[in-house]
């Protein structure tokens, strides 16, 4: 267990190789570096979870210490890490689909001239974020929460001299720093409230000192979720994440589908101790998670280029993961955020391998029957297309379901309601996708149309491997059955306080009503294809007839609401301007006026007392002797 | 005896047309004649304070005045006879580049 370490060291150690020493390699031995690092750090963790699966269920948090990072009187923070169950699996999915998406992009970037560069800043992203799963406090944890918001911003502007890239890279850090401020101040809030910020200590220390419901753990935890909207893109501050697809796919696929996005989520479990002593922030995290869930369905409805479309199902799948801790059950959002992570990576390079075989085409409106020419892609991009609609066996119909199932059983049945209308529109849009781009009639340009390859075994293989996953991922947490219930189980003891104060007693529930609702959401994922089907295979006219019918909707939507141009009008502009008005009236004015005025008056000074410098010794010598006739006359009298 | 006031005033009075030759005069000879004037006062008051007092320190220093005035002659001179190769005249209102 000492040696936990290594999974954040070897990623890094590739970032420190590629960065310093890339000079000597050719791209094969970089790609080579970078992609054994992250395997390295997957081989790590899989030895920790298999020495932590030697303790007792109740004994598997394990806390590794390695230095007193800062100590101010009676405030010590230890930099250090914590391996439990939660960690276990976070560090899993990351290095695992990051793995997959290295070797994947070691072929997609083979062209770019910034190869290393994109490698450099994947294998730090990748060590940040295992910083960010494995810290054992929040300060770490936020070091780590800065530094993989650092690689998204440098990721997204990879391309930085297209200037819609250097803008989406702009505008994606500013927005996260927003969220960051609310993280901040919560972390000011705990750090006073309990002298730590060590996580085991706090939460040990929470139910003891608070009553539920308490005013200041409402505060921090309303404050803590401010960032988890940052990062994982909810309402009110998603907007970064749709313009964040300017980055490179595979950048897309790891940083703002699998992994990044999904730290919000991660954060809220980790504090799920707090949060169950609020139930107010709950209230508040599960109605914003279902609202964006279902705001960012509908705007993907209509959207025509490929990774939009995948950008709006993000946004909308983590809603549901915000979801599912708003509503106590935290393991359910952790298993959907793991199946999540390999169906929307998936998802994600299957648009790669697309756009790769199209020579860079996103708009699906200039696609269309792919699935002759791209087998592979086809059939994995369908398997990932099932497992986010919820069609059984997939692993997001499992994972989809029990956050629904968690809804419903929490008695929030508007939430639930809302959860399955953006099921439904899930699948739709998602079939969509599929139906547009792969069935259907051809309309890629006739040049293109010969040059439709599938790519070699290095996309291939990360491809088929998702696309499995995309498959079986969901069946360590079947329902139904209690002792099948693998996830839930390796993880209940994170969460075992949490369901402690919010007195959630496991409810026997009837297996009729467990059948009953997912039969329901079964027969709604199946009508979203059902009406997708009809709108795109059987009648490719109607979509066009119902847009022009409802063309005000239409414009909503297609236009995302306009709510980039409301925030550009209500925050961004008036910020513009106030910026520039003090620019002027105080910078220039006061400022510089202040400076400026100094030197000059100074120079006014020196212009009047130079005249008294004539070049004329015997003056000179006259002051000089004048001078002396005073000191001596002053001594004398 | 000749009282000590005798020489304290002969002294003032050269000292005094010391001065107003440095200050007065343009031709930097003259004025550095001055200045000798004006080190040989102090040497008259040092000797006659040295007999008045009964000990030997004040013509000691003398000797020193006499060794600094040489010294001083030699570099002077030399920026004299600069001063006349530079501007052709031995003015001091000639050298009055040292300024704003």
């Amino acid at each position: 267990m000492k040696y936990v370490w290594l999974i954040v060291f070897f990623p890094f150690l590739g970032f420190l190789i590629n960065g310093f020493l890339s000079k000597f390699f050719n791209k094969k031995v970089v790609a080579f570096i970078a992609a054994s690092a992250i395997g390295l750090a997957f081989l790590c963790g899989l030895v920790t979870l298999v020495k932590l699966l030697a303790y007792p269920p109740e004994a598997r948090s394990i806390e590794i210490t390695f230095y007193s990072w800062i100590k101010a009187g009676g405030f010590n923070i230890e930099a250090g890490f914590l391996i439990d169950p939660l960690t276990m699996v976070m560090v899993l999915v990351v290095s695992g689909v990051s793995f997959l998406i290295h070797i994947y992009a070691g072929e997609y970037m083979e062209e770019d001239p910034g190869y290393v560069r994109f490698f450099v800043y994947l294998n730090l992203f990748v060590s940040m974020m295992l910083t960010l799963v494995m810290a054992n406090n929040f300060l770490l944890m936020f070091v780590g929460w800065e530094g993989v918001g650092l690689c998204s911003y440098l990721l997204i502007g990879f391309w930085f001299e297209k200037d819609s890239a250097s803008n989406a890279g702009k505008k994606a850090f500013i927005v996260n720093r927003i969220g960051d401020f609310g993280f901040l101040i919560a972390m000011f809030i705990i750090a006073t409230t309990f002298h730590t910020l060590n996580f085991k200590v706090v939460f040990e220390k929470a139910p003891q000192m608070f009553q539920v419901g308490s005013g200041l753990i409402t505060a921090a935890t309303l404050l803590l979720f401010v960032g988890a909207t940052g990062k994982s893109a909810q309402i009110p501050l998603y907007v970064w994440l749709p313009d964040a697809m300017e980055g490179p796919t595979p950048v897309s696929a790891l940083i703002h589908a699998a992994t990044m996005v999904t730290a919000g989520v991660y954060m809220m479990a980790r504090c799920s101790v707090l949060y169950a002593l609020a139930p107010f922030s709950l209230g508040v995290v599960a109605v914003i998670g279902c609202l964006t869930a279902v705001y960012a369905a509908s705007m993907a409805l209509v959207q025509v280029d490929m990774k939009r479309v995948l950008a709006y199902s993000t946004i909308s799948q983590i809603g549901y993961m915000v979801l599912g801790c708003g509503v106590g059950a935290f393991a359910a959002g952790i298993f959907h955020l793991m199946t999540h992570a390999f169906f929307k990576a998936l998802l994600f390079l299957c648009a790669g391998s697309v756009s790769h075989a199209l020579a860079g085409e996103l708009d699906i409106r200039k696609m269309g029957n792919l699935h002759k020419k791209m087998p592979i892609t086809h059939i994995t991009f369908l398997s990932a297309t099932l497992a986010i609609s919820g069609i059984i066996p997939f692993a997001g119909f499992f994972s989809k379901d029990e956050v629904l199932f968690e809804t419903f059983m929490s008695h929030h049945n508007v939430l639930y309601i809302l959860g399955l209308i953006g099921a439904l529109m899930t699948a739709f849009y998602m079939f969509r996708l599929y139906f547009i781009a792969f069935r259907g009639e051809s309309h890629v340009e006739p040049e293109l149309e010969k040059h439709i390859h599938e790519p070699s075994w290095r996309m291939a293989l990360p491809l088929c491997v998702l696309g499995v996953l995309s498959l079986i991922g969901g069946w360590i947490q079947l329902p139904f059955f209690h002792n099948l219930k693998i996830l839930g189980g390796f993880l209940s003891p994170v969460f075992h306080h949490a369901h402690e104060i919010s007195k959630m007693e496991e409810a026997s529930v009837s297996v009729w009503l467990e059948g009953a609702l997912m039969t329901l959401s079964l027969i709604v994922a199946g009508l979203g294809i059902l009406i997708a089907y009809k709108f795109y295979i059987k009648n490719p006219e109607l979509p066009k007839r119902l847009g022009e019918k409802f063309a005000g909707l239409y414009k909503l939507l297609f236009n995302k609401y306009y709510v980039d141009e409301i925030y550009q009008m209500v925050v961004v502009k008036p910020l513009y301007n106030l910026s520039e008005i003090l620019s002027i009236a105080v910078d220039q004015a006061v400022i510089d006026g202040s400076v400026n005025g100094t030197g000059r008056s100074l120079m006014g000074v020196g212009g009047v007392l130079r005249r008294t410098t004539t070049g004329y010794v015997q003056f000179y010598g006259l002051v000089m002797f004048l001078g002396a006739v005073i000191l001596l006359l002053w001594n004398l009298f | 005896m000749i009282p000590l006031n005798y020489y304290l005033i002969l002294s003032g009075i050269l000292f005094t047309i010391g001065i107003i030759g440095v200050l007065y005069r343009r031709n930097t000879l003259i004025i550095f004649m001055s200045i000798e004037l004006m080190l040989n006062s102090a040497n008259l008051t040092f000797v006659a304070f040295s007999r008045f007092l009964g000990n030997l320190d004040g013509q000691i220093f003398v000797f020193f005045v006499m060794v600094v005035a040489a010294a001083e002659v030699v570099v002077g001179l030399a920026i004299i006879v600069n001063l006349y190769r530079h501007h052709k005249s031995i003015s001091a209102d000639r050298a009055n580049l040292l300024k704003w």
